[in-house]
């Protein structure tokens, strides 16, 4: 996952004028669109989630949920390796001998996430020997300028093409256009093609919403309210995580007062989240599409003087720490970072002419109180990805910010 | 004061709705929230009120909160020793990159438009290379206190807005505060009778620049480290000045009612959010009253002289 901030924010802007120029030709009042907390509470069966994503799809959910309980094939201990549901492909047509070139045509780094999973896969590749040449560019956050980049990449000599393309449909095309001439390897986000060699992907976002949503359905008594912050419409990535929560809170007693979009911005969370406490008093619980405000969203019940209720953050040590130091009622799914040393693995493995998995499912845990002491590491930055499986690799800690 | 009037009337229309939907909004502790979260914004307007009464505009505040923080939050790294010290320094860089935008504009000629644009993009830019995006670093303790924390029932942040607002004032009652407005009005009359238009308004610069510095304190203080936090901030500042009544162009208008234009756009937000309609549209309804704003002044402006002479 992850985009194109601005774009987004673009296209927001425009959907928000076109909201406003159609609540002008109306006579009714803008409290009463299905934006307002109290009018869509009325609705669907009562909880207050709304309509369903557009962006829904039944059998992927189906799908995603039962990898949930999969046991995942592959070495212990290393996630990155493993693969749920694993449809094995032949290679052999891509056999090599090395040394290898490996490029990787990479959307962005203008996030913790992406950085943190870069300096993972940069390392991975320092494992092998075999790999003379890593080439990566960096299409910041820009479509054009990553079919640009797919296009130079054919030029440069690869022996095969990693990409994780910056949206789904624009760079379909592009990667369709390069499969001919050499393996590729999709990781991240998919394509609308099935031309690449494998496609790696955590479990996906049905399975991080509904994780989310299915503790606070256990932790929060019955008529709890519950108040969803979602950082923007319209994502697909964002979509699938909040349509599995609804799917989880409309089968639940829970009453959900508010579903919001925070931009990402964390002033704005905290402010969100302290309108809601005064408006009804108390919140029984938070749930969160992303874990990046999670810490400003704890911290606005903290600076109101009441308790935090349960809720969802992600596996960013800022959250972590929070979550042990002040004891909170909380759970962290994840969209690991692990993922970027998994297509260096696939390539290598693509290049000797050995299977890979058509789609790559890797495993998607969740952090857990049973499990936070393992991936609470108070030496690394707050914004650090605690499932970067990254420990293993030449220079952690420092590489990736954190003191020795 | 007829020119204030509009301001406040508006402001109290604004806050009986809000008190309209959420009565609870008036009890002092939830009207301090606001108060607090307003802060920020009102002390950017006061700062940007200092550049546009002069005549010019300054479009590098946000991106100058944005670097202010995320500096600090290097520099800091949690350790409450490191915090006075980066605080002293954050204030200096705000008078320095004020420096630096009136020393370009008066000196060199650039105009402000492009000065600060150029300085917003630099700043940005900067940010962007040394971060990529995601900061490194945290802000301690003490230095969340001031935009987390309170003196008793009263926010830190609402204190030190108090304390600007009133130096504001004073500055503008004061001889500084006439020879800007008489810059702002015909800088070449106020040349011609004695004023340093080019000295005047780069003090406005640097007061705009440490009104940055300030609004990056408590920003940061409130939410923490974010390589967001002060994305649109100059439009909001903008806006809210406009709003109050101050000729874009500069020589006319208030510092109290461009903190009172502040005080005026934060409720609308405020409003907006309680009525469950989303932030997206916030950039579009700042869109709509600078222009309404500006239209607005150039009507009523001919009149306004008909009936003076």
């Amino acid at each position: 996952m992850r985009f194109s901030s601005r774009r987004i924010l673009v296209s927001a802007a425009l959907a928000g004028l076109m909201a406003a120029m159609a609540a002008c030709t109306t006579d009714s009042p803008a409290p009463s669109t299905a934006a307002s907390p109290q009018a869509s509470a009325a609705e669907s069966s009562g909880s207050g989630t709304g309509a369903q994503s557009k962006f829904f799809v039944q059998t992927d959910y189906d799908a995603q949920m039962a990898m949930r309980s999969a046991q995942p094939a592959g070495p212990e201990g290393k996630p990155w390796e493993q693969t749920i549901d694993a449809n094995l492909v032949e290679t052999a047509k891509y056999k090599k001998d090395g040394p290898y070139h490996l490029c990787f045509s990479n959307a962005a780094v203008n996030n913790p996430w992406r950085q943190v999973g870069l300096k993972t896969m940069q390392a991975e590749v320092g494992l092998h020997k075999e790999i003379s040449k890593f080439t990566m560019l960096d299409a910041e956050g820009k479509d054009d300028k990553q079919i640009s980049d797919i296009a130079e990449l054919q030029g440069k000599g690869c022996d095969a093409l990693i990409v994780s393309p910056n949206t789904t449909a624009t760079l379909t095309p592009a990667v369709a256009g390069a499969c001919p001439k050499l393996p590729v390897i999709v990781f991240d986000r998919g394509v609308q093609t099935d031309c690449p060699v494998t496609f790696i992907k955590p479990i996906g976002g049905y399975a991080f919403g509904a994780e989310a949503a299915e503790f606070l359905v256990t932790k929060v008594p019955a008529g709890g309210k519950i108040l969803a912050l979602r950082i923007l419409p319209g994502v697909d990535v964002l979509e699938t995580r909040w349509s599995a929560a609804k799917i989880a809170f409309d089968k639940s007693d829970l009453d959900v007062v508010g579903v919001e979009f925070t931009d990402g911005d964390a002033a704005k969370t905290k402010s969100i989240v302290g309108d809601y406490i005064q408006r009804y008093g108390k919140i029984d619980g938070v749930w969160m599409d992303a874990g990046a405000t999670a810490v400003a969203a704890v911290e606005a019940f903290e600076d109101a003087g009441v308790p935090v209720p349960p809720i969802n953050g992600e596996d960013q040590e800022d959250f972590l720490q929070k979550w042990s130091d002040a004891k909170l009622t909380a759970v962290a799914p994840t969209y690991p970072t692990y993922q970027w040393r998994t297509p260096i693995i696939a390539a290598l493995k693509v290049l000797k002419g050995e299977q890979v998995p058509k789609m790559w499912n890797l495993p998607q845990p969740t952090v857990t109180q049973e499990n936070l002491a393992t991936y609470l590491k108070p030496g690394m930055p707050p914004l650090h990805y605690a499932l970067c499986g990254c420990e293993d690799l030449p220079g952690y800690p420092e590489k990736w910010g954190g003191k020795p | 004061m007829r020119r204030t009037l509009p301001i406040f009337i508006v402001l109290a229309v604004l806050l009986v709705a809000i008190a309209a939907v959420n009565p609870y909004f008036l009890e002092p502790p939830a009207f301090l929230a606001f108060v607090k979260r307003a802060a920020p914004l009102v002390i950017l307007a006061a700062g940007q009120y200092f550049v546009i009464v002069s005549g010019e505009f300054d479009l590098s505040v946000g991106s100058l909160v944005t670097a202010e923080v995320v500096i600090a939050a290097r520099l800091i790294d949690g350790s409450a020793e490191a915090t006075w010290p980066v605080l002293g320094l954050m204030l200096v860089l705000g008078l320095l990159a004020g420096l630096v935008n009136g020393v370009v504009t008066t000196l060199l000629r650039v105009p402000s438009f492009i000065t600060t644009l150029g300085m917003l993009l630099i700043l940005s830019g900067a940010v962007f290379l040394w971060t990529g995006g995601a900061p490194r670093g945290a802000l301690s303790a003490q230095f969340r206190e001031l935009g987390r924390g309170s003196l008793g029932p009263v926010p830190w942040s609402v204190l030190i807005l108090v304390v600007a607002g009133a130096v504001a004032i004073w500055v503008m009652r004061s001889d500084f505060g006439h020879t800007l407005v008489a810059a702002g009005d015909n800088d070449r009359a106020a040349a011609l009778s004695g004023v340093r238009v080019a000295r005047v308004r780069t003090v406005a610069f640097m007061i705009s620049g440490l009104a940055a510095a300030v609004a990056a304190i408590l920003l940061g203080g409130f939410a923490g480290v974010s390589a967001q936090v002060g994305v649109g901030l100059e439009f909001q500042a903008i806006t809210a000045v406009v709003l109050g009544g101050v000729a874009l162009g500069g020589g006319r208008g208030s510092v109290v009612a461009a903190m009172a234009g502040a005080f005026t756009l934060e409720a609308l937000f405020t409003l907006l959010n309680l009525y469950g309609i989303s932030g997206a549209l916030e950039p579009a309804v700042q869109g709509v009253i600078i222009i309404a704003a500006v239209a607005l002044g150039a009507v009523s402006l001919p009149r306004r002289r008909a009936a003076a002479s």
